[in-house]
């Protein structure tokens, strides 16, 4: 189970590979961890929101004149009050969102749950009170909730066009490659309804926001990372004149969620800067249930084709994902497509994916954002595999993969040096005895009783840095203190995920210290160097590389000093167990603490020029992209006259290559599992046609229970990765794997009533019309569709839609308005001259300014991002513009642009090689 | 709005304060008498992060008023550990088997397992689990959670990974 022997460090695998127990349980179990409901400040008062009960609509009037007579209020905070910090709101990558946002609702509502006001009283309960007298009228409008509502339905936000909030990919049917689709002895096609989850960390969101006098501004948050939460205010403040100082000491989960503040936190903060008092804010669970970010909700349709012998010949995939009003950056997931088939050998890929704006809770993370590629891919091999005629597991070993396959490159430019998925699945087959279950499920059969087997395979890229610009490099500084004990500053940031053993694991194995005597102090964006905290599965790979080469930097310094004091060859000094000893030379061992007081209080007793002290830190930048592969089965019994799901068995064999600490690895290994399983059965965070959450308790949203969660086993293989240490990173695989694992399984057991459609979750109710063979009626037709047919139609005729309705606005202060007059009075303007673009790339959207000058058919310009700027010669016919030009950032592809011009506005694409095609648009400077 | 005089010992000391009517056990506990280990996770009685011992009992704060609690001896999580620091049973088992990552479910969870395991009760590994169904922890899929309850409950652990090399380290 350990880590294979590595040398190299001084005194290898003290302590890394160790199942050691964490350093931060104790706190934990005695009740005195800090969360940020925790903190208390001076002179604090307690915020509630008055919150839209409707899906959408415009806001009438708000009348706060009873609620501000209530005892105890302090402020009611609209939006009028917060305009004057002219606040930006951001995406994850720091970028303006694509529509306008502003922290209290400004004239419309766009979900249930949207905060339109913000009541301070002295206590929660009485702020509470307050909210619930507040008079706000709306007018409602029909709600776009569905993706098929967004298809057909009109414009959520004003300011858009349609409802496409990003849009990746081949938009036109491409007739070669559906002749490629078509050439295959086999056609295969999956469909996958994933359902709409929620991150629920058990520690809902919350802040603690107070101005410390004018220079700093301390926002106590729970989060996923204190530096960029405070990278994310300051940009968002506009840059105040001032230091924005952010603590998260201990988080009670985030799995996406907490990545950046949105509209409560901000609105929070930005009361405190008003109110010139602390102020706090803490989501309760109907909140976090109802008007909190949300993630998935998907609709996936994947084709495969095969050739005769079962190999893979092409594949393309339709993509939908509801972004909800206001996602954390419109998102169409450009990952789902380039890890669709990285784990495979296939010849062509071709995708289209549609992010699309709703009136609901909006998009955030989750774990694995992009996990829905295996869950469609793996569940179409299985079906694949059926209906070709093939072992499941066969048809993996034909197209996965191996060691033979590497290196290679993708068809999305994914390049496979040290992927084992395939090494995995044999692994697995080793625990895993197939034969004899196979036996085992037909003796079940002949008695009524449904086992099944499933089987899942998969890469994830993990411990990214340098390819997104927020996702950044991490720093380690580690000091040995006078007293001899060791303290080290890191930035990775645990929301559980226990980092202040596994980096003290790191640093220790390095020094030579017992690991009682590091502690790792993290959580606090006034200390330490720059990291971006948890996500995308980087803490062991970024923060323990630089853990290692900072707790190394500083051996050898310590080796230097004693070398020195002590009349010896530095080679001939090691540390062991905190002391410093002498090869052959027993009698001159020497505690840590002597050198260390030596090194800070005698300088010159040091080697000549050495600064004093020990005190080492160094900045650690991974390779761009490190894989790590799977491959899990589960075996289950599903019960014929339930429906219900009993998981019997479930063997994880990953390779997140060296592990840090094996008991840590099969946490985060487990806890996806276990989120994974909840999608699968049991979690659904739905809305009903009108807009309405319909989980708004955990009564309702049914997260998984410890009866639903099996004993998990788990193989390791540890092939090193080319990171510093050797590590992979291991925090989303179970949530991605899980899944599609759990669905084979079920389909398996049911496949002699015929095949189980994959529409999240698999209640009993669905599973039960499979065993009956009596289907489920369909999904209501979106009332927007342009053949929907109001059933009420006849006797409510005064409430009748007629399908979609252009919403013009009632009043114009409420909407950027005059955009049609404005056209036409400008339409003669031309081209020429210089404008601000937009590109909606994978990333979110990128800035830039681009300059253009006709001449007859013939355009010269130049185009200015953050990247750089590049000049080009184009083609024009009309108001349309086209030209190519070649970028080598992220990666070495052509551009191809197609613009059109109307009036101050232009619109148009980007075709970006095999990143598919970008919408772009802009305005004239 | 009412307001009631309550006593009460928490963790053995004696508190006397002033309640409204409406605040719950969870809220005073953590808002007066300063115990902040108790989490409020759902304020519906679901999610189980609340569980303190009253009367030795396993009770949501989320569901009982504090004025209820007047009169009664109420232990939190901050009470069951020895003063020299030493783990409580429950604790130290949840250590030995990495029963937690973020920690906000833990409390409720060490407050079930002891108020079950109080005054020498030995209940089996199938009761404490079952009492777990009223716990949610999103974290850990539960597996650090079930080996400790066989720690507790003396069932045999040694197929249990997580726990055979507990004694190393920190």
């Amino acid at each position: 189970m350990n880590a294979p022997d590595r040398s190299g460090g001084i005194g290898a695998n003290r302590f890394i590979g160790q199942r050691v127990p964490r350093k931060e349980d104790a706190r934990l179990l005695t009740g005195k961890g800090t969360y940020v409901d925790d903190v208390v400040m001076p002179g604090m008062l307690h915020v509630a929101f008055v919150r839209s009960p409707i899906a959408r609509g415009r806001i009438l009037s708000i009348d706060t004149s009873i609620a501000r007579d209530q005892p105890g209020v302090h402020a009611i905070v609209t939006q009028d009050d917060l305009a004057r910090f002219n606040v930006t709101m951001l995406s994850f990558f720091i970028g303006p969102v694509e529509v306008a946002m502003t922290p209290l609702a400004d004239g419309r509502v766009a979900y249930v749950g949207h905060p339109v006001v913000m009541v301070v009283a002295d206590d929660r309960y009485l702020a509470e009170d307050a909210a619930s007298l507040v008079v706000v009228d709306y007018a409602e409008e029909d709600a776009v909730v569905s993706i098929e509502d967004a298809r057909h339905g009109p414009a959520v936000h004003p300011d858009t066009d349609d409802n496409v909030a990003a849009m990746m990919g081949e938009d036109e049917e491409d007739a070669e490659f559906e002749a490629l689709l078509a050439s295959g002895a086999h056609l295969v096609t999956q469909t996958v309804h994933h359902q709409r989850i929620s991150q629920s960390p058990m520690e809902t969101r919350g802040v603690v926001a107070a101005l410390q006098g004018d220079e700093e501004l301390l926002v106590h948050i729970t989060c996923a990372g204190p530096h960029l939460v405070a990278r994310w205010l300051t940009v968002a403040l506009g840059n105040p004149k001032m230091n924005i100082r952010v603590v998260a000491k201990d988080v009670g989960g985030s799995f996406g969620l907490k990545n950046h503040p949105w509209l409560e936190e901000v609105s929070a903060i930005l009361g405190a800067m008003l109110l010139r008092r602390p102020l706090k804010w803490i989501e309760d669970r109907i909140e976090n249930l109802t008007a909190s970010n949300q993630a998935r909700e998907q609709e996936i349709i994947l084709r495969a084709a095969f050739d005769a012998d079962g190999k893979l010949l092409a594949s393309h995939a339709d993509y939908s994902l509801n972004n909800g009003a206001y996602p954390m950056g419109a998102d169409a997931n450009i990952a789902v497509h380039m890890f669709m088939w990285s784990a495979y050998n296939i010849p062509a890929y071709s995708f289209v994916s549609r992010g699309y704006y709703t009136n609901t809770a909006g998009l955030a993370a989750y774990r694995g954002p992009w996990a829905i590629e295996t869950l469609v891919r793996e569940t179409l091999m299985d079906a694949a595999a059926r209906q070709i005629g093939i072992d499941p597991i066969e048809i993996r070993r034909r197209n996965l993969c191996t060691a033979a396959h590497q290196p290679s490159v993708t068809s999305l430019g994914i390049p496979r040096e040290d992927i084992t998925p395939a090494e995995c699945l044999e692994k697995l087959l080793e625990t895993v005895d197939v034969a004899a279950f196979r036996r085992e499920q037909a003796e079940a059969r002949k008695e009524g009783r449904y086992l099944g087997i499933g089987f899942a395979a998969y890469i994830e890229p993990t411990g990214a840095a340098g390819s997104i610009g927020v996702m950044t490099g991490e720093l380690a500084q580690v000091r040995v203190d006078p007293t001899g004990k060791v303290v080290a500053i890191m930035n990775v940031h645990s929301q559980g995920h226990g980092t202040q053993t596994t980096m003290a694991q790191c640093i220790a194995e390095q020094l030579g210290v017992p690991l009682a005597d590091v502690t790792i102090f993290d959580g606090d964006s006034s200390r330490g160097g720059f990291g971006p905290g948890a996500g995308g599965s980087r803490q062991g790979v970024i923060g323990g590389g630089a853990a290692i080469r900072a707790g190394r930097l500083l051996a050898d310094k310590i080796k230097t000093v004693a070398a020195h004091l002590l009349n010896a060859n530095p080679e001939n000094i090691s540390i062991e167990d905190g002391m410093i000893r002498v090869a052959g030379a027993p009698e001159m061992t020497r505690s840590l603490r002597e050198i260390a007081e030596i090194a800070y209080g005698e300088p010159s007793r040091l080697p000549p020029g050495m600064e004093t002290g020990l005190e080492a830190q160094i900045r650690y930048d991974p390779p761009a992209m490190t894989f790590t592969s799977a491959a899990h089965a589960a075996i289950v019994e599903v019960d014929a006259e339930t429906g219900f799901v009993k998981i019997r068995r479930w063997v994880s064999s990953e390779d997140c290559g060296v592990m840090i600490n094996p008991a840590v690895v099969e946490g985060q290994i487990a806890g996806g599992l276990a989120q994974g399983i909840g999608s699968v059965l049991l979690e659904e965070a739905g809305y009903d046609a009108r807009g309405n959450p319909i989980a708004a308790t955990f009564k309702d949203y049914m997260l998984p229970t410890i009866f639903d969660v099996p004993d998990f086993e788990y193989v390791h293989a540890n092939t090193p990765s080319k990171a510093e240490g050797g590590f992979r990173g291991v925090g989303e695989g179970g949530c991605i794997i899980g899944p599609p694992t759990l669905v084979n399984a079920i389909a398996d057991a049911l496949a002699p009533f015929g095949e189980v459609a994959v529409d999240l979750p698999l209640t009993p109710s669905k599973l039960l019309a499979v065993i009956d063979g009596t289907p489920l009626p369909p999904k209501p037709m979106s009332r927007f569709h342009p053949e929907w047919v109001n059933p009420y139609a006849d006797t409510a005729a005064a409430t009748k839609t007629d399908g979609p309705v252009e919403e013009v606005p009632a009043g114009a202060t409420l909407l950027p308005g005059g955009t049609h007059a404005a056209l036409a009075e400008t339409a003669a303007r031309g081209i020429d001259g210089a404008w601000n673009l937009t590109l909606a790339t994978p990333m979110g959207p990128q800035p830039m300014t681009a300059t253009f000058a006709t001449e007859g058919s013939i355009v010269r310009g130049r185009l200015e991002s953050n990247e750089g700027a590049q000049e080009f010669e184009g083609t024009v016919e009309d108001n349309q513009v086209k030209w190519s030009m070649k970028v080598t950032k992220p990666m070495p592809i052509t551009l191809k642009y197609d613009l059109t011009f109307d009036g101050d506005t232009v619109t148009g694409k980007c075709k970006m090689g095999m990143f598919g095609t970008a919408k772009v648009k802009g305005q004239r400077v | 709005m009412s307001e009631h005089k309550i006593e009460l010992t928490v963790n053995g000391r004696h508190h006397r304060g002033t309640v409204e009517g409406r605040h719950t056990l969870g809220d005073w506990l953590r808002g007066q008498a300063g115990y902040t280990g108790v989490h409020i996770g759902c304020e519906h009685g679901v999610c189980g992060a609340c569980t303190v011992m009253v009367d030795g009992r396993a009770v949501r704060s989320c569901l009982m008023l504090a004025v209820q609690a007047d009169g009664c001896t109420v232990t939190t999580v901050e009470g069951l550990a020895d003063p020299d620091g030493t783990l409580h049973p429950v604790q130290q088992a949840l250590k030995d088997c990495h029963g937690l990552q973020c920690g906000f479910c833990t409390p409720g969870i060490v407050c079930t397992l002891a108020a079950l395991t109080a005054d020498g009760a030995q209940p089996g590994e199938e009761k404490l689990t079952a009492a777990m169904s009223g716990h949610i922890c999103r974290c850990t899929g539960y597996q650090g959670i079930r080996r400790a309850i066989r720690q507790i409950a003396g069932t045999d652990t040694s197929a249990a990974q997580g726990a055979a090399h507990a004694e190393q380290g920190a």
